[in-house]
């Protein structure tokens, strides 16, 4: 039998090549399986806020409150927005007024009168929920009453939530808070209800500025998706290994 | 069979044939592992539905502009086209039919969210057209001079 030195290495390779692959390559998947193994393929919500372009007029939280039912006058909310103000002596003045919900129109950080040439650095932070890749509120829920949709957002399921409170304790960004009036766990649903419609989040439409975006990061057409990709984006703790897709451009180290 | 092993046990299996068949008829069809794992996606999906028809409250400029096409188009050609109508008319759910009117917030304090000066580097607040409250006519609702569909200074009357 004759073999040509490049039969002989084409075999070669090939050979390396099955030997290298494990006989679980080989077990059939059913397509219930293989579904869940890549995820939903087509969509995955991600939020990016730009902190430069907040000027803390707080439109988000007042159209949050309002579209999603949270009582309005109740120190609660599903959004909020904290001023950072830095001053001179290297402390940081952080406020955020029922949640600023009415804006911010003073100088005044709890009373204390801040001049601008004490300033040197200021500038306003829009939270809301991360929507965890791996979200921490929901591995401590004991009654399956809160979980991630396929697109990756975080719900609760009012008519199961047992109103332990694990859930509130568990979330490393403080986003989620008791409902007054429904007595169960409450926090941001990316505004699920017109997302799925097409339409933008309420405060993503209520933000004059563009300073809040919602976009799809699987869609590689998204703006949204793009800037993430190929621009310098910061996220909230890190350190949990929560992986939140809410991205910041102009994030700053004293915002936790 | 009767002895003081079986009876129990009975009285045990018994119970536990309730829990099961309780169980069965009070948890829903749906409810189970429905998501990427047990530990994020058990829950009942029909919750996923729940959420999805939940009200739609802010109907955006495109629905206002059905009727309002002309307080519209005077606003979408002045500075003020980046602001929502419904950030100051207040949401319009299924307005005309509910509510009729909506609740304009005409105030001093509305306008202040962006107006109010605040120096902040940072932050594109410092580059609002801004004024100080304490000092431009305090008390004052900025709308008696200032027409807020098209805040133009020069066509101010």
């Amino acid at each position: 039998m004759s073999c040509s030195r490049r039969e002989l290495l084409k075999n070669a390779c090939k050979g390396a090549l099955a030997a290298s692959l494990p006989l679980s390559a080989f077990k059939l998947l059913s397509p219930a399986d293989a579904r869940a193994a890549v995820g939903d393929p087509a969509i995955r919500w991600v939020f990016l806020i730009d902190i430069q372009k907040c000027v803390g007029c707080g439109f988000c939280v007042k159209a949050c409150k309002q579209e999603n039912e949270v009582p309005y006058d109740a120190p609660v909310t599903r959004t909020w927005v904290e001023r950072y103000v830095v001053t001179k002596d290297g402390k940081s003045h952080i406020d955020t007024p029922m949640g600023g919900r009415d804006g911010f129109t003073s100088t005044k950080i709890y009373g204390e009168e801040i001049k601008p040439d004490e300033i040197t650095k200021a500038f306003f932070v829009p939270k809301l929920c991360n929507q965890c890749e791996n979200p921490a509120c929901v591995q401590v829920c004991p009654v399956g009453a809160t979980y991630q949709t396929d697109d990756g957002v975080v719900l609760v399921d009012r008519t199961w939530c047992i109103g332990c409170g694990y859930c509130i304790m568990a979330c490393p960004y403080g986003v989620r808070f008791f409902h007054p009036i429904y007595k169960v766990a409450e926090k941001c649903t990316f505004c699920y209800h017109r997302i799925t419609k097409g339409m933008k989040a309420a405060c993503v439409q209520a933000c004059p500025f563009g300073a809040r975006q919602l976009g799809n990061l699987k869609d590689l057409n998204d703006p949204v998706a793009h800037t993430i990709m190929t621009e310098r984006v910061g996220i909230l703790k890190d350190e949990y290994g929560t992986k939140p897709q809410v991205f910041y451009i102009g994030l700053d180290e004293r915002v936790r | 069979m009767k002895n003081h092993v079986w009876r129990p046990l009975i009285v045990a299996l018994v119970g536990i044939a309730l829990l099961l068949t309780a169980r069965a008829v009070m948890v829903p069809k749906d409810f189970g592992v429905n998501g990427r794992s047990f530990t994020y996606g058990f829950y009942r999906k029909g919750n996923v539905d729940d959420w999805k028809n939940f009200k739609v409250k802010y109907r955006g400029k495109e629905y206002c502009v059905e009727c309002h096409d002309d307080k519209v188009t005077e606003n979408l050609a002045s500075p003020h086209k980046v602001i929502e109508c419904e950030n100051c008319h207040g949401p319009a759910v299924d307005h005309p039919e509910t509510p009729a009117t909506l609740p304009v917030d005409r105030t001093r304090e509305l306008c202040l969210r962006c107006h109010a000066h605040l120096a902040y580097p940072q932050s594109n607040r410092a580059k609002m057209p801004a004024i100080s409250p304490d000092e431009h006519n305090p008390g004052i609702d900025c709308v008696e001079c200032h027409n807020p569909h098209n805040p133009d200074l020069e066509a101010m009357q």
